[in-house]
């Protein structure tokens, strides 16, 4: 009888060692991002044909910014490591090294211009954002 | 050479010669899918740098998107992002062991497209309201 689960038993195995690793990360965020998308999905579907102030008091909201920030973040890491797997199967040689450089490039770049845009909206917007009327509060005693 | 008589024997399943069955078919195709999701991404992307940016750079972004070709892009991201987002869930199947029978394959790969179809047209339609 022994504790180690079949995972650790193949972990290190191969010419390389990583590709346990690489197979485990892409199915942990993989899950991560199938509950992601769906609600990904919600928060920026229900914001294409707002106005401006529309857009910016939509993802001034706590579940719009952090579920588009989070499916970004974790999505673009995902993208980075699958077009990896790509180059490594199509691209040889020098074109190989430039193709993961302009990946991590890309993909870094997108989760910049995604965070500065929403930090940009949440906090410091330019324009005029109406915030919706609070709910009554009704005391019952 | 051409002239070496090679019975009925089967040859090897050459890739160019090799009909694919659906199954492999909706495999290769997660990789192109989680590819086509790049472009939807980034004018969202720039759409909401606009938004926190200026009025123009707004307008700009907004009528780009809702354009016809934006809102091409956008549909055909949107497939993409749901048929890889299928076919992915069917790859932690894969790894569970189980569903690796051809019958099931054909099957989930039906699923996977009607499946994706269906929810991008879901997703369009919480767009447009």
């Amino acid at each position: 009888m022994h504790f180690y689960t079949p995972r650790k038993l193949a972990a290190g195995l191969g010419s390389g060692h990583g590709a346990t690793a690489a197979h485990w990360f892409m199915s942990v965020s993989g899950i991560g991002l199938a509950i992601l998308t769906p609600l990904f999905v919600i928060a920026v579907g229900g914001a294409i044909g707002l106005d401006r102030a529309g857009v910016v008091a939509h993802f001034g909201r706590p579940f719009a910014a952090v579920v588009t920030g989070l499916f970004v973040v974790v999505g673009m890491i995902h993208w980075i490591r699958g077009t990896f797997v790509m180059i490594d199967d199509y691209v040889q040689g020098g074109p190989r090294a430039w193709a993961q450089i302009l990946t991590q490039l890309f993909g870094w770049a997108v989760v910049a211009l995604t965070l500065f845009a929403l930090a940009r909206v949440l906090l410091a917007p330019d324009v005029a954002v109406v915030v919706p009327a609070a709910a009554p509060v009704v005391i019952v005693n | 050479m051409a002239d070496v008589p090679r019975g009925n024997r089967p040859l090897s399943p050459h890739l160019q010669v090799y009909r694919l069955p659906l199954t492999a078919i909706t495999s290769i195709m997660t990789r192109g899918t989680g590819q086509g999701i790049l472009p939807g991404l980034l004018l969202v992307v720039w759409w909401l740098v606009a938004a926190g940016t200026s009025d123009a750079a707004f307008a700009t972004a907004d009528w780009f998107l809702r354009s016809w070709l934006g809102w091409l892009i956008l549909l055909g991201s949107t497939w993409s992002l749901w048929f890889h987002f299928l076919a992915g869930l069917r790859h932690l199947w894969y790894d569970s062991g189980r569903g690796l029978e051809i019958d099931q394959g054909r099957t989930l790969s039906i699923v996977i497209i009607v499946g994706s179809v269906v929810l991008a047209l879901l997703t369009v339609i919480l767009m447009l309201v």
